[in-house]
Parts: structure tokens; sequence; C-alpha cells
């Protein structure tokens, strides 16, 4: 077991723990040394804990940190890695540069929480290459909180190589506070045998502006791919998604699914895109926008819920 | 008797065509009554109509419930006194669970016990441990979503529920099960007005009027109603018209 903790920090320690749970996560888990975690705070690491079977490297750098973390040959993380990002101040710069690998047989659940409660100005970037080695398992669930100011920029970015018999599922979530501008660009080579599930959530308000681009290639014989963008923009909010998968291989399956709802003068685009280069794969997509669906309102209208209430718990039942 | 719903002369037109002609119909507390009659005939417009859904707001008459006009009111505000809808098919509410679906209707009521919310699935057949959890949305069956739907309704504790259908999609091994059900919303204080195809279903109401072309023709007892449908009306560019007076 690996333990850093850096001292004259504890003020910006306290703040993004505050943070971190205001994000939604358990801010016990950051101090649970059987569990792995990792706090950063714009280009500090606050806290890392490493636990069997998890080697974790971080590098400061003058905007951010670099992250090298490999999960070993055949270990099964039996409680999940949390990782928690962010910036107290209102204005700054945080570039996350993360190279990951799950090497054969390994199993882990990676909980990121994103959080900039107070931002004004600020950039948060994060570059990724993640692989995912032969018969892995990769769970990595990433929620964002942002405060009410909407100057944020949120641009995530990975490359994914999945590895035969490798099972990777990602689920992004940005519904609570402001999004900003986010720019979501995700890539992902599957290889034979190989499961991928990408999820993305994300609700929109005021000038919010959001852009999705989720690409898988199904490059290995039978590998199966779903990728499910639910985003629910309202007032000038505007939304694009390309959800991308190409079918290369033999028995390869891939299913891309957008649901859009818009309010107020909100704007939306989505277009899934589909290649198919071999006789034996498949590739399908559905893709829909629209405003909250009438017959679910007036349901729970006559249950006694206002309309507004009624779209609320729609939407929120949609990203939840 | 006391009514609690009466309808004058109620009359609605949807894409410039008169929908219902003039409907007059009296429902007592506590009374189940029975609206059947053929496919087209208006009965899923009446019930949509009583419970002010967008597009099918009344041309003419009223809507007296508990002796206020409740004509000109929204469907919320409608809910809030009383009235509910299960609808002959159900929503989907994608990521709503079905525990927070069916606590929703309890919230004019002061909220819902967990034994509450386990006790309004065992009425429609459904295992609370089972099903709680789940999303209304999820890959659900029809007569499953539909059983859900009538839960709602029992946590509601309407003081008129209006069933479209409630049997459809359901086996016909479950119709006891549905008139069980119908029965309990009313001892437990509620009226009940079912729209219905079922002869089981006419059959357990206190009352039943018989609906043709947008207009009640007749009322009074479920099974001389459902006698005279069954014999006297033939079907015509499904409608059904009444045959000659004996």
């Amino acid at each position: 077991m690996a333990r850093t903790k850096l001292d004259m920090i504890s003020k910006e320690e306290e703040d993004m723990t505050a943070a971190y749970a205001a994000a939604g996560g358990n801010s016990e888990v950051l101090h649970n040394h059987e569990m792995s975690s990792l706090v950063v705070s714009g280009n500090k690491v606050l806290s890392a804990n490493g636990t069997e079977g998890i080697v974790l490297e971080k590098k400061e750098t003058e905007h951010g940190v670099d992250i090298k973390m490999t999960i070993k040959k055949g270990y099964k993380i039996p409680l999940p890695v949390h990782l928690c990002f962010g910036l107290i101040p209102k204005d700054g710069i945080q570039e996350i540069q993360m190279d990951f690998v799950a090497e054969e047989d390994s199993e882990v659940e990676l909980i990121a929480h994103c959080t900039f409660p107070n931002a004004v100005k600020v950039i948060h970037k994060m570059d990724a290459k993640m692989v995912i080695g032969k018969n892995a398992s990769v769970k990595y669930t990433e929620t964002h909180f942002h405060g009410p100011h909407g100057g944020i920029q949120v641009l995530p970015k990975a490359y994914v190589k999945i590895e035969e018999g490798g099972n990777y599922s990602t689920n992004f979530s940005l519904i609570s506070g402001r999004v900003g501008f986010l720019e979501f660009d995700y890539s992902v080579d599957a290889g034979k045998d190989s499961i991928c599930e990408m999820v993305t959530k994300v609700y929109g308000k005021a000038d919010d502006k959001i852009r999705i681009l989720e690409k898988i290639a199904l490059n290995g014989e039978n590998a199966r791919s779903v990728i499910k963008s639910r985003l629910a923009i309202t007032d000038d909010a505007v939304s694009e998604f390309r959800g991308i998968t190409e079918g290369h291989a033999a028995m390869a399956r891939g299913h891309v699914d957008c649901m859009e709802v818009i309010q107020g003068n909100a704007k939306a685009e989505a277009v899934p895109i589909v290649r198919v280069d071999h006789p034996l794969a498949k590739v399908t997509h559905e893709a829909a926008i629209g405003c909250v669906d009438k017959k679910e309102v007036e349901t729970l209208m006559a249950r006694g819920l206002d309309e507004d209430d009624a779209i609320d718990i729609i939407v929120k039942g949609m990203l939840a | 008797m006391s009514y609690i719903l009466t309808l004058k002369n109620l009359e609605l037109c949807r894409d410039g065509k008169k929908i219902l002609r003039g409907v007059n119909l009296e429902i007592g507390n506590q009374e189940i009554h029975s609206i059947i009659g053929a496919n087209g005939a208006g009965k899923s417009t009446l019930a949509y109509t009583l419970m002010g859904l967008q597009g099918y707001e009344k041309k003419g008459g009223s809507i007296i419930f508990d002796g206020e006009n409740i004509a000109e009111l929204s469907i919320t505000e409608r809910a809030r006194k009383g009235i509910t809808l299960a609808w002959q098919e159900p929503a989907r509410f994608e990521g709503l669970k079905v525990r927070d679906y069916l606590a929703i209707g309890a919230r004019g009521n002061g909220g819902i016990t967990e034994e509450e919310l386990k006790d309004a699935l065992c009425k429609v057949d459904l295992n609370p441990e089972k099903y709680l959890d789940r999303e209304v949305g999820e890959a659900l069956s029809g007569g499953e979503r539909k059983r859900i739907e009538l839960a709602s309704i029992i946590t509601m504790k309407p003081r008129l529920a209006i069933l479209d259908e409630p049997d459809s999609g359901i086996d016909v091994v479950s119709l006891k099960e549905i008139v069980s059900l119908i029965r309990a919303l009313k001892e437990n204080g509620s009226s009940v007005l079912v729209i219905t195809h079922r002869e089981e279903i006419a059959a357990a109401s206190d009352k039943a009027s018989l609906m043709c072309e947008g207009s009640i023709l007749r009322s009074g007892d479920p099974m001389e109603i459902s006698e005279f449908f069954k014999s006297r009306c033939i079907p015509c560019d499904n409608r059904v018209y009444p045959l000659k007076e004996n």
C-alpha cells in the first residue's frame, strides 16, 4: 500500500471535500485507507491512496496533473476507486493527463467526481488514454458538479482500446449546476468479443453549449457496443450529438440511441452515424428530439402535480 | 341520492367533428359505473374530457363535481379535487422507479409508507420485492405497466377514479383481480367510472351506461345494459347504432 499526504493544504482539502460531497460523492471514502482514492485540486494532488493491485503514479504539472494508473494482471479490485478532480477558485485551468491500463483479467470500478462549485472562468481538460486488457473489466462513472455561473469549459477527451474479451462501460453525467461549454470526445477501438457501453447524460440550461462526439469502432469479431445519450436542454441552450458506430468484423453488433428533450428556446441536433463494411456486422440507431412526452406530463398532472413539477420529474428520471 | 359527478349536455368537438353530443350522466358517491359501447362511441373521449386533457376541452355543457362546475379547471386542479385517470395505454416514464411513481399520487394525502406501497402492488398482483425498485419505463410488459398504473390509482385514494379499459392487456385469469381492485377502490371511498368492453367488469358495477355516437343511449342495471348492447346493437362503420325499440 502506498499513501501520500501533502501538508499545507488542509483548507483546500476541506474545500475539496465539501465540493466532492456537493457533487454527490461520499466524502468518507476519500479518507478510508481500505479504498483507493485520488484527490486533485487544480494542479495539486491533495491526497492519493493506492491499494493492493493498483499502481498509482502522479506528477504535478503547470496546469494540472499527469496520472498513470495500472490495475495489475489478474487483480479484481473489490471496492471502487474514487477520484476527485476540481477547482475551488472562480477562475483557473486544470489539465488532467490520464494514462490508464487495466491489465489482463483485472477488474475495477472507477468513480470520478469533478467539481467546480464556484466556476466563473474555468477550463477543465482531461485527455485520457485507456487500455482495457484481455478479459479485463472496467466500469467508469464520471459525475460533474458545476456552480450556477456557467463560466466553465469542460473538455473531456479519451481514447480507449479494448482488447479481446474486455469489457468497458462508462457513464458521464452532468446534470447539476450549469454546463457552461462541454465538448465531450470519446473514441473507442473494440477488439474481438469485447463489450463497450457509453452513456452520457447532460442537462443544459441558460446559454449552455453541449457538444458530444462518441465513436466506437467494432474491429473484432463479435464485438458489441451501445452508445446511449440522454440530453435535456432548456432556455437558450444548444446541443449537438454525434454518435458513430462502425462495424468492421463478423458478428459485430452496435447500437446508437440518442434521446433529447428540449424546452424553451433550446436547439438540439442529433446525428447517429452507422458505418458497416463487413457483411456479417450489424449496427442500428435511433434518435429522437422533442418536447417532454405529453402523456407522461398529463399522467403526473392527473396525480396532482402541477405542470412544471411534472416536467421536472420526467426530465430527472430520464437523466437518472 | 347524492351524486359526485353530474354531466349536463356535455359536448366536445375535435378537428371540426362533434365527438361528444350532449352527454348526460350521473354517478353516485361510491358508485361503480361502467360505460360500455363499441369502438368509436366516444367512451375514451369522455374519460379524457372529464380529466381535462389538452385537446379535450368541452365545447358546451357542464361537468359538476361535488356540486362545483369544474369544466374550466386544469388537469392538476381537477386531480387535487380528487379526480384521476388510469390510461388505457399507460405512459412509460424512463428512469422513474415504481416506488416514486406510486408515491406521487399520495403526495396530496401526506405521503405514503413502505407498507402502503407494498400493499398497493399486492392488490394488483405484483410482487413488491420484485417491482418496487424497477423502472416504470423498463422492459415491462403491457400488462405489468397496466397493473402499476392501477396501483398508482390505489395510492392516490381519489374521490373519483376514471379507469379507461383497465382490463386491456391483462389476461382473462386476472380479470377477477381487476374486479376486486375496483371493488376495493369503492370500499376505500372512491367512486369509479370504468370504460370497458368486458361483461365481467360491467357485471360488477352498480350501474352501467351505454354510449353510442357520442351520447349516452341509456343507463341502468348493468346486466340489462349489457344485454341490450349485445342483442340490440349492430356494428356499422366501426360504430354501433341501436336497433328499433321493442
